[in-house]
């Protein structure tokens, strides 16, 4: 059936047959869950903004607590191993706002905590968050020089 | 005499038996469709151990042991162990291994595992090189998950067309004599690769290789499909089995009466596991269990099992590299 070198013409009929076979993402759900869950994050760090402000801090300060708040709730729903099961249904829902950063950098840890402190932990805890982190910063620079420039 | 049949193709003179078989599942497995043909069902993905590999060693020495139980032989009849797995280095085998003190050749045919350690321990009988082998594999769902994607516990939303790695391991025992379905001719496969390199369909990508071998065991053997009572692929999934059919159908074969992928066979509808099953113990769960019991209950009495493998790794798709397969077919009669 396929003897010879594989060509072009049959790669692309292949491809073509597989386009049509695919499942088909089902969308508008996960659309709707993405904006319920996402929403649902969002709402839930308005309700801790409002609660640190009633606290007697000021707008700007209360969005500090309110992070530290979020990444502790990932990384504890994290490691009950219930994150995950949302993010299976809300996709960006929940992958978007820091939770989402919180739990990539707590379920590698989790993973490799069996390699050890060092090669384990250690060295993989980033291997997610890592490429964020370098592209997020280095535009974060890019764009201060052209700021400064402006100025 | 030649036992060579056509281009790929091997008819055995004095087919070997398969005198028993054994498996072992993992909790999901466990509660899909073929609950009551597997050996033991674990309660979790560890099973008491520190880690899944372990976990998945263990399944492994424990699926061999069990096997030679249940033929009523000793380990020290056994001549040759051929196992693999889907980890790096053949981790889960080569730590299963240290345990059973027999010759071993390692393999590495990533799903089509059992199908390869099939196909040359019945060479290795029929050569008259030995009179019991076992054939083994086994995969780990988590373990394999953190291998080739993301930590578990990572909130990432599947595609649809992903399959479920299968949490298992299944051995079988193949004899020169003894009661039992035979290994009556086989089928080498060879790499095809269709361009493919989403590492997410790898049903898609295998259905090719799997249809390249059925073609050429039809030909080489002078049969059609409708020789057999039924054809099992390892771990097409559902998209990828309708694609081998679709491949058949434009060749002008319908395969459709009588055709299976092991994939579809494992988990129900609301497990959520999109496209179906794959691993090395897709394959290997399915037909240690449900299949070997059909033949001896008479009622399957031709089947040809066909184990698929897609050869990718890690490295190679961060390269940007399509995706190779192969597929091994051994035929089985009772």
């Amino acid at each position: 059936m396929f003897d010879k070198k594989i060509s072009q013409a049959e790669q692309e009929q292949f491809q073509k047959k597989y386009e049509q076979l695919k499942p088909k993402t089902p969308i508008l759900k996960n659309v709707l869950w993405a904006f319920v869950v996402g929403g649902l994050i969002c709402m839930l760090g308005q309700f801790l903004i409002n609660y640190y402000i009633s606290l007697g801090f000021s707008k700007k300060e209360a969005s500090g607590p309110t992070s530290v708040t979020l990444i502790f709730l990932s990384a504890f729903f994290t490691g009950l191993g219930i994150y995950d099961e949302l993010g299976r249904r809300a996709g960006a829902g929940s992958i978007v706002p820091i939770t989402g950063f919180a739990n990539s950098i707590v379920a590698p840890a989790m993973e490799f905590k069996r390699e050890g402190y060092v090669f384990g932990i250690g060295a993989k805890m980033f291997v997610i968050a890592g490429p964020v982190l370098v592209y997020g910063i280095s535009t974060a620079i890019l764009i201060g020089f052209i700021y400064w420039l402006r100025l | 005499m030649n036992k060579k049949r056509g281009q790929q193709s091997i008819i055995f003179s004095s087919p070997p038996v398969i005198t028993s078989t054994a498996n072992i599942v993992g909790p999901m497995e466990g509660e899909g469709q073929l609950t009551e043909f597997y050996d033991k069902i674990l309660e979790d993905t560890l099973d008491g151990n520190s880690s899944w590999e372990k976990c998945e060693s263990k399944m492994m020495e424990w699926a061999i042991n069990t096997a030679v139980n249940k033929d009523n032989s000793v380990l020290g009849d056994i001549d040759y162990v051929l196992a693999g797995d889907l980890l790096n280095q053949l981790m889960s085998t080569h730590f299963a291994l240290r345990g059973i003190g027999r010759p071993f050749l390692g393999l590495y045919g990533a799903c089509s595992t059992l199908a390869e350690g099939m196909l040359l321990a019945s060479t290795l009988i029929d050569g008259s090189f030995g009179n019991k082998t076992i054939a083994a594999a086994s995969s780990h769902h988590d373990a394999a998950e953190r291998q080739y994607r993301f930590p578990t516990e990572q909130g990432v939303q599947r595609p649809m067309v992903a399959q479920w790695t299968v949490t298992g391991s299944g051995a079988v025992v193949i004899s020169a004599t003894g009661n039992g379905p035979r290994i009556t001719a086989a089928t080498v496969g060879k790499i095809v690769d269709i361009g493919l390199k989403d590492p997410n369909a790898m049903g898609p990508a295998m259905a090719p290789a799997a249809a390249d071998t059925l073609w050429h065991h039809f030909e080489d053997c002078g049969r059609r499909p409708d020789y057999y009572d039924m054809i099992y692929t390892g771990d097409l999934g559902s998209v990828g089995k309708a694609l081998v059919i679709e491949l058949f159908k434009a060749k002008g074969v319908d395969l459709s009466a009588n055709y299976e992928d092991c994939g579809c066979m494992i988990f129900k509808d609301n497990q959520d596991v999109h496209a179906g099953a794959s691993g090395c113990a897709s394959s290997a769960i399915v037909f240690t269990g449900y299949i070997y019991r059909l033949l001896m209950q008479q009622k399957l009495h031709r089947i040809l099992f066909v184990g698929t493998g897609s050869l990718h790794s890690t490295t190679s798709y961060q390269q940007k590299d399509s995706i190779p397969c192969i597929a091994h077919a051994v035929a089985i009669e009772m």
